[in-house]
Formats: C-alpha cells, structure tokens, sequence
C-alpha cells in the first residue's frame, strides 16, 4: 500500500469546492510563496512546531530527545530547539503533553486516508461535497495523489484537486483524469515577479492550465490576492486576458489575503521565509470581481 | 413592523418586572372565605381562581390589539403562595439581585409579612414537600446530585392542541355537564370524586368566559373617552371578540389569536405552570383561519402580520414568574419558554409547511424578542426553503428558531405508546421536550447531576465537598481491577440516587393531585374531562414523567479519561488521580494536561470516547426508562440543562477530563466546552451515535461564527448540516451566530449591547442577563472558524 506525507485532515472545509468537504493536506511545494498560510506543508518531510508560549517550563522534553537538541531557556524559560540537529523526529512532541512542542507530518496510507475521509460521507450526500486533495501541493507526492484520488473516486465520493499546477505534465493528466474538479491557482502573469514572489517560473503552471483546458474538466481557477503584488489593473487585465482563451475556465475566485501565519513561521524556525502583505481594499476587490464578471466568468469570493 | 407594533414593543422591553402581590391577596381572601372550607379541594381551587379573574386589575394597554395581563399591568408579576411562599427576606432578594431581579414595594411586601406569609407559611406545597421528604433525598439534593422541578413552580409543561380553535368553553362545559350526567354512583366507587372534578371544570370555565367579558367590558368604557375615531372603532371590534372567545370557538383570525391568550391566561394564573404553557404548533393551528380571511378579504397578509405582532408582545409581557434559590439557579432566566412550533408534518402525514409558516418566521424575525420562543419542525418533507428561510433568522444570531427533527419526535412518541396521529399532532416545547400537545402531561421532574454521581463512586459514597456520606459504599476505586468494575460502582450509585428523586416524586406528585388540583388546565387536555379527573392525578391520555441527565459530554470525557489513562494505557494509578482531582490538580498540571491534549474526547467522532459515551447513555436509560409514575405513566430520560451546568459544575470537584473544581460541566449532549476539535460535522457525527429515539429530547448547542454563514452557500451548508443531523436521528440543534470577540466586547461595554440575545441552552436570553459564569461559559463554548 502507497504511503504519503500528510499534515493536515480538515473536516467541515467549505471552501474547496461546492459542498460539505473534507480536505486532505498533503506535504511538500515545489513553490515558496511569500505569503504562504501553511508553511509546514512547504517540506517534504515532517515539522516540528515550537510554541515558547505554551511551554511550562516541565522539560520533560529534554530527555526525550535522541539528537540531544534541546535545552531549556535562559532563566529557565520555555525551551530552545537547536534547528540543525533536530531530525524531526518527534520524540519530544510525544512527551510534551502542553502541546508546546507538535509535529506537523505524518505518514498515512491512502486507506486510512480514505476511511477518515469517508466519516462525513453524509454530509457529502447532503451537500454535493467530498473530498478536495490540498497542501503543499498534492502532486508533489504524485503516486500517493492518485491513488489517493482512485480510492475515493472508486468509493463514488466526488473528488477535487486543489494545485499550483507546478509539476510535470503527465503527472498532472494523471490525476485530472481521475478528479472531478481541479481548483488551480494562477497567481500573477509576469514571470519575473512570479519568480521574485515564489522563487518559481509561472511557464510551466500556465502552459499546464493551457493543456489542461483542453481536457474538458471542470475547472476553477483561484487567485489569491495581495494588494500591492497582484491587485494592480495591468496585473487583472493580464489574468482576465489569458483565462478568456481558455473555454473551460468558467469559474474564478477570488481569495483575498488575510494575515496572520506569522506565528506558524516563527514557530517552524523560518521567519526569514515570512513577510506581511496588505489585503485588497474592499473597493479594489469589489473592481477586480467586476472585470472578471465583465469578462463573463462566474466569480466566488473567499474559494 | 409598523408603528402600532413597535410603540408595543418597546413598552414591552422596557416595562420593568415587579412582583405584584394581586394574585397572592386574591387567593388568600378566597381561602381565608368561610365557602373555602366547606367545599372539596377541585372546587376549592376552581373558586379560588373564579375569584382571582373575577376581581383581578383589566388590563388594556395604549393601541394593542389582543388584550389581557397576567398581572396589573405589562411585567407585573403575580405570586403563588400556595405553591411556594415567599419570606420577605425572598423579595428583598428578588429585588436587589444583579440578575433576573423583581422590584417589589414596601406595600407588596407587608402584605406579604401581614397576610401571605401567615397564612400560607406551612401549607404551601413546598413547605409540605420539605416536612413530608426523607432525609436522603433532602441531603443528595443539598449536594447538588439532582433539582427539584416542582419546589416553586406547579407540573406543567403541556401544550394546548387544536381544540380550542374547534369549541368554545361553552362546548366545553356542554361536554363537563354531560359527563357529569353520566357519572354512575351505583358501580362507579368514584363518581364523587368525578364529580367534584368536573364541577370545578365547569366553574373554571365559567370563570374565563367572565375575565374576556370584563375585558368587553373594559374596552366598551374606554370607546366613551376615546378621541381617535380609528382607536374607537379598534376598541369597539376588541369587545366584540372579548365577547364571543373564549365563550365560543372562534369565527376568525384574529378571534383564534384572542382565544388562545385567553387560554394561555388562564393556565399561567391559574399556577405558575414550570415551562409556561403554548399554543404549539400555531401555523397549523391558524391556517384554516388565515385561508378563509384572505380568500374572504376579511384580512390581508400585512392585517394579519400585524395581530401576530401584537400576539407576540404578549407573551414578552409575561416573565417567568420569580424564582429563588437552586430553582434560580438551575432556570436563572425571564424566558418562561412559551415554545411556538413552526412546521412539521399533517395529522395525516403530508407536509404541513405553508404559507402561514413562512409569516410566522417573518414576526419571529422582526420581533427579535425574547417571548415567545420560536422553533421550526424539519421532517424529511419538509422543503429546504423553509429550513433556509429559519437559518436566515438563525443567521441574525439571536438564537431563534431552533431546529427540531419531526420525524424523530414522532418515532420517540410513538416508542412511548403514542398512536401516530397523536404523534403527527405532536412537537417540543419548553426547550426541547417531545410531547403530545393537548393530551399529554409530561413533567419534568428535575436535573440529574451525572459527574457527581460518578465523583461519589469515586470516593466510595462520600460526597467529598461535604465529607457526608451521601451514596452507597461501592468499594475503593484504588482496588477495581478493571475499568468495567469502575463503571458497575457508578452504575450502582447511579440507580441508588434515581431511587431516591424517584421515591420523592411520588410524594411531590401526590401531594399536588391531593391538594393542588388544576381545573382549568385540566379542561385543555385530553382525556381529563372524559375521565373527570384532574391533570395533576393522572387525567390526561398520556403521562410521562421525566428525569433531565446533565453533563453526558463531561461524563464521557471524565470515563474515557480514566479508561485510556489509568486502565488501558496506565499513564496514571487510581491512587495518583485521586489525589490529583483531590488537589484540584494543584501539583499535577502536567497530569492535567495530559488529560485534556491527550485523551479521547466525546464531540470529535472518536469511536473510543463514543463507544464511552454510548455506555453512559445506556446506563442512564436503564435506570430509568419505563420505570412507574403515580399517575398511571412512566418515566423517560431525557438530556438538556437549561442553565444548571453552571450550578452542578460549581457543586462538583475537578475531574478526570482536566475540569478544574467549580468550572461548569458540559450541556445537553453537547460536547465539553472547547474539547471538539474537529468541527462540527464531527460533533454530529459523535452526537449522532447515540439513539435519540429512545429519549424525549436531546439539545445539541453549536456556535458559528457569522462569516460562515455571510452567503446563500453558507445557509445551504448549514442546512445540509441539519439534513445530516436528522437523518442520523438527531433530535435537536440551534445555533449561536456571533463572536466570541463580540462577547468580549459586550461584558466591557454592557452599555452598547443590551440588545445582544444568545442562544443559552434550549433558549434564548439577553447575554447581559446571564450570570458573569454563563456569560464565560458561552464564549468558552467552540467556536468553528472558518479558517
């Protein structure tokens, strides 16, 4: 049975696809955008979250440790990881009971995976929902994606795969011949700005959702918008410009971004990874929704 | 609303409750009457209560269109000695408490010192109750193991049928007199009794036929000095229906309306009915009328919005009546929870959902008021709609309507023996009682305090805040060798204190039948007359009694802890928690801890924790259900708590689930505050294991936060939660829509948010009148965020 890296099962999701969802979120980006939520699904490997405010200075982490990588804080404060030889593998977190220490990560089989999913499976019926495949980016793990997929299709759950679109073609196909719907994020046209704000080309993820329209899928197309970044008229006039050529692009919506997740960067050790943005101001979000309206999409806001 | 509504409602917001001592002197005088001793007890209280509408205050407030105060004027709150008698000590209380306060003045309380108090001290059913019950009883319920439902307030909790809208009292008492006619003293030992019962029926009747005429009487007086030609003709029309209602059965809507506040009168002067009586299900009550007005033009659809506007301010008029000590504490409200059922099914199967259903959610929306209380029937016929139009209200976030699951109601009643038209014609009221309206007397009897039972099964029958020994000596936990042993020890306790409340319902309830005998009420249902015997004894078709469990989600958490912690897994000896629940975990944190972050816990579709929960359940059912009542009935379970989390948790030590000492305990069969975890398809999930059918109400409290809900999509999932819900059988759900952040910021501005109505448990109240702990109790409860 296939294994993967998960690092989060969200029940009650509603706002990764139509309906009631679970969303499964798998482990691993090949992208590093600057105002990433979930920045321990960035890793391939598990992460280990630490939260100094929680710690109550019990230590009983200390010994727990086979790296030996942690030590209390001066004045006998919460405790310090040594980043550089904690190899992640949770011993601590398991003897931490103030969850101070907690791991992000873990390996499941798609089994499992899926008879947590199908636990809502009501809900699903009630709805229209299921399940939507998140991260990270769920092809990272492209053999555990869709099997994953297979599984939950094979048990007539209905299906979406939310992607970035970064991966290799056929691997792509693979997965979207399976899925129901794919959410895919188109996050600015100009590459080189792409690239400044998330250390990737967009040539591939464009030229993939190019393929992809001509695979007569349901598509939604998501955009998440910082203001100052993507929010600019030549910026929406270039997305509205390039999802027109694209028939099966019906949908497009508009994720505005909020802050927070500073937190989750310091608690992983990677604040040099973070910075803030401002959200769209209503007024601006209320144009973008405009042109794309103007352009004949159907436009959500928040999914 | 229109301008007439809104002068009503606001005087109705801002009238100021009061005890008024009319009724309580009223009473007296008619008892204190050389005619009260010479007559039986039925006639005796019939008499009273002639004498009470005969002489009581009309009345008639500026523009309203239905007529008639419980008390002299709009929140003006009558007294019932001869239920409870309060001290003057009560009133001081009453009015300088900082919640649910009643102002009394200096006349009001000598006449309680110079003719109440000497009169009823001693006589009053809850001084009989305190001198006939026995020692047992009294010390589980000073250790806060259970309440008593009927210490200050009489048996009510029923709700009128469709038959006062079919016959007027006249028809009733046609109905008494032809009882009475038929009564056969040669073979039926108790044709006296029957008598004397159905006598006092026909005087009760005649007397509410003389209150609406007084009020005829009273508008006609005012027409003289009335300028506004409109007000005149108003006035006019208001003593022309006083006149026929409730006389005869009404021609119209706006008589059907005045009909039941006529009714509804009558019942809540008669006693201080627990779980102030209701018209039930309303739109399938008015429809006929409505249909026929419309097509008639004798009403229009805004006519109409109007009478049920003035309709609803009546019942805000009405607090509950006051209430002190552990029954304050367990219903600390002015919610007298008047339940109006919206929707569900026909007699005869069909969708009862119709247009009048739809107005009624309109007023409901608009009136945005505490009374009445408002809740919708969803069957699986029900369209979705109508549930979305009730969870557009739910959205507002003042907690109305609830949401209730007709087909399970129907599937508990007809379990307890109900035929199924009588189930059909059936609903919830109070807050999420299932009963059978108009035939049936279903008492709750009181709230039953499950972790205490299991803290005293813990400390081997010492109720360890007392040091008394209070329970049975169930062994040292330190010596069970295995969980299953834990858990016969508390089944044993938990069967020795039902015993108990049981054992001293059957006084409470004889006590009552013998000398507190309910006339009026027992003309409303069914089969009192054609049995000539009273509500209180037995003489309505169906009588059930009920034993409310609180904390099921706290119990599992506690047990569940306690199995993985000290049996499965062997984290902690018994000998180590005990010392740490003893030390309300002073030393033991980190133990503490464990208990709430590693441990498996009732609300998040954790088959460990609800395979516990479901053992909890059965065990509660079992010492319970079916047992025998004093009028002919059973007893049944069901699980909600008003506010009474709140005072069993302050009566009960720290627990196994990481509950410090005094915090409250969990509600309905919601989870524990903050345990659920994973939203609230979870929660469903975990509730929906249990087999609500086999209750007579479960309450299932969640809160959203309103972003969830900004959209036609989010009201669509939060309908599709409600599907998911009642198609496991879920009884019952409501909603709270508003942050905590909102919460916050009304307890350091109390002054912005006067308005701001929650939904407590099973009802709704204005946050700013919840105690300081509720008050943190709600904003404690999860919060499912959106992301």
């Amino acid at each position: 049975m296939t294994k993967g890296m998960i690092f989060d099962i969200k029940r009650f999701a509603v706002h990764d696809g139509p309906g009631v969802r679970t969303t499964v979120f798998l482990k691993g980006c090949p992208l590093h955008c600057l105002w990433c939520h979930n920045p321990e699904g960035i890793a391939p490997g598990p992460d280990l979250f630490v939260r100094p405010s929680r710690c109550a200075r019990c230590y009983s982490c200390i010994p727990a440790c086979p790296q030996k990588a942690i030590s209390k804080g001066p004045k006998n404060g919460p405790v310090i990881v040594d980043r550089e030889k904690c190899d992640a593998c949770g011993a601590c977190a398991d003897a931490c009971m103030y969850e101070a220490l907690v791991m992000a990560g873990r390996e499941v089989g798609v089994a499992d995976v899926a008879a947590e999913v199908e636990r809502d499976r009501l809900f699903y019926e009630r709805s229209g929902g299921g399940a939507t495949l998140s991260g990270g980016e769920p092809l990272a793990q492209p053999v555990f994606c869709r099997e994953l997929l297979a599984e939950l299709h094979a048990r007539g759950l209905h299906t979406a795969l939310d992607t970035s679109g970064l991966a290799a073609w056929d691997t792509l196909r693979a997965a979207a011949e399976i899925a129901d719907l794919i959410l895919y994020d188109v996050k600015l046209l100009d590459d080189r700005r792409h690239r400044e704000f998330t250390g990737v080309s967009n040539a591939l993820p464009l030229a993939n959702l190019r393929r992809l329209s001509g695979m007569n899928k349901e598509i939604a197309v998501r955009i998440p918008l910082m203001a100052g970044v993507n929010d600019g008229a030549p910026d929406i006039r270039d997305a509205v410009g390039f999802l027109k050529t694209l028939p099966s692009v019906k949908t497009v919506g508009l994720l505005r971004y909020h802050k927070g997740g500073q937190e989750k960067y310091k608690n992983l050790g990677r604040e040099a990874r973070f910075r803030i943005f401002e959200p769209p101001s209503d007024a601006r979000l209320a144009d973008i929704r405009q042109a794309f309206l103007d352009a004949g999409f159907r436009v959500r806001i928040g999914g | 609303m229109n301008e007439r509504v809104k002068k009503l409602r606001e005087q109705s917001l801002s009238a100021i409750p009061t005890v008024t001592g009319e009724r309580a002197k009223l009473i007296t005088e008619y008892y204190k009457s050389p005619d009260a001793g010479r007559v039986s007890r039925p006639m005796q209280h019939a008499t009273a209560f002639k004498h009470i509408l005969a002489h009581k205050k009309i009345c008639l407030n500026g523009g309203e269109l239905i007529v008639g105060e419980r008390g002299p004027a709009p929140k003006a709150t009558p007294t019932y000695p001869e239920v409870t008698c309060h001290s003057v000590e009560d009133l001081e209380i009453l009015d300088s408490r900082p919640k649910t306060w009643f102002k009394s003045d200096a006349a009001t309380r000598k006449l309680y010192k110079d003719e109440i108090i000497p009169f009823w001290r001693g006589r009053s059913i809850r001084d009989r109750m305190m001198e006939e019950l026995p020692g047992e009883w009294k010390e589980a319920y000073e250790a806060g193991v259970f309440t008593e439902f009927m210490e200050q307030r009489a048996p009510g909790h029923t709700v009128v049928d469709d038959k006062i809208y079919r016959k007027g009292m006249l028809d009733f008492m046609a109905d008494i007199d032809a009882g009475i006619a038929g009564l056969d003293f040669l073979n039926d030992p108790q044709a006296f009794e029957k008598r004397e019962e159905l006598r006092a029926m026909r005087v009760a009747a005649e007397a509410i036929i003389l209150y609406a005429v007084r009020h005829a009487e009273k508008a006609r007086e005012l027409v003289k000095a009335e300028k506004n030609a409109a007000r005149k003709r108003e006035l006019l029309r208001i003593a022309e229906v006083c006149s026929w209602v409730p006389a005869h059965a009404p021609r119209n809507f706006w008589e059907a309306l005045q009909m039941y506040w006529f009714i509804h009168l009558g019942v809540i002067i008669e006693y201080n009915t627990w779980d102030s009586f209701n018209p039930g299900r309303l739109d399938q009550h008015l429809w006929p009328f409505y249909e026929k007005g419309l097509k008639s033009g004798e009403i229009t659809e805004g006519s109409a919005r109007e009478l049920l506007e003035c309709f609803w301010v009546k019942f805000n008029n009405q607090p509950a009546p006051p209430k002190v000590g552990v029954t304050a504490e367990e219903s600390g409200t002015y919610t007298d929870f008047a339940l109006i059922n919206v929707g569900g099914l026909k007699p005869d199967g069909g969708d009862g959902v119709n247009p009048l259903s739809f107005l009624i959610l309109d007023v409901i929306e608009e009136m945005r008021i505490l009374q009445p209380s408002s809740m919708v029937q969803i069957s699986a016929k029900s369209p979705d709609p109508f549930l979305w139009r009730a969870l557009k209200i739910v959205k507002t976030g003042f907690g109305q309507p609830s949401i209730f699951n007709t087909d399970t109601i129907i599937s508990e009643l007809v379990r307890q023996g109900k035929s199924i038209v009588d189930a059909r014609n059936a609903g919830a009221s109070g807050c999420v009682e299932a009963g059978a309206f108009g035939k049936e007397n279903y008492t709750l009897t009181g709230y039953f305090n499950m972790p205490k039972v299991l803290e005293i099964a813990l400390n081997d029958g010492v109720d360890p805040r007392t040091g008394k020994m209070i329970g049975l000596k169930t062994g040292d936990p330190a010596s069970f060798k295995t969980y299953d042993e834990l858990f016969a020890a508390y089944k044993a306790q938990l069967r020795h204190f039902i015993d108990i409340k049981i054992a001293g319902n059957a006084i409470i309830e004889r006590l009552y039948a013998d000398y507190l005998p309910a006339p009026f009420l027992s003309i409303l249902i069914d089969d009192c007359v054609a049995k000539g015997k009273d509500y209180h004894a037995g003489g309505a078709r169906y009588n059930t009694n009920y034993i409310q469990g609180v904390g099921l989600g706290s119990m599992t958490d506690i047990l569940s802890s306690i199995k993985f912690n000290v049996y499965d897994h062997k984290h902690v000896t018994m000998k180590t928690l005990r010392e740490a629940l003893a030390a309300n975990f002073k030393g033991h944190e980190t133990l503490r801890q464990r208990f709430l972050n590693r441990t498996p816990k009732y609300g998040n579709d954790d088959d460990y924790a609800d395979a516990v929960m479901l053992t909890i359940f059965e065990a509660y059912y079992e010492a319970i259900d079916g047992r025998p009542t004093t009028k002919g009935g059973r007893y049944r379970i069901n699980l909600l708590p008003t506010t009474v989390h709140v005072y069993f948790g302050k009566v009960t030590g720290a627990t196994a689930d990481g509950r410090l000492a005094g915090d409250a305990v969990s509600e309905g069969i919601s989870p524990v505050q903050g345990a659920d975890r994973k939203g609230p398809t979870a929660v469903l999930r975990s509730a929906g294991k249990m087999d609500h059918i086999r209750t007579g109400g479960t309450l299932l409290n969640q809160k959203f936060t309103p972003n969830l809900l900004a959209d036609d999509e989010g009201i669509r999932n939060l309908g599709s939660l409600v599907r998911s819900y009642f198609t496991m059988a879920g009884h019952h759900i409501q909603f709270n829509v508003v942050t905590a952040d909102t919460l916050r910021e009304a307890q350091k501005h109390p002054e912005k948010h006067r308005d701001l109505i929650v939904r407590v448990a099973g009802y709704s109240d204005y946050f700013l009148d919840c105690s300081l702990e509720l008050q943190n109790e709600i904003i404690r409860r999860t919060e499912h965020q959106e992301f």
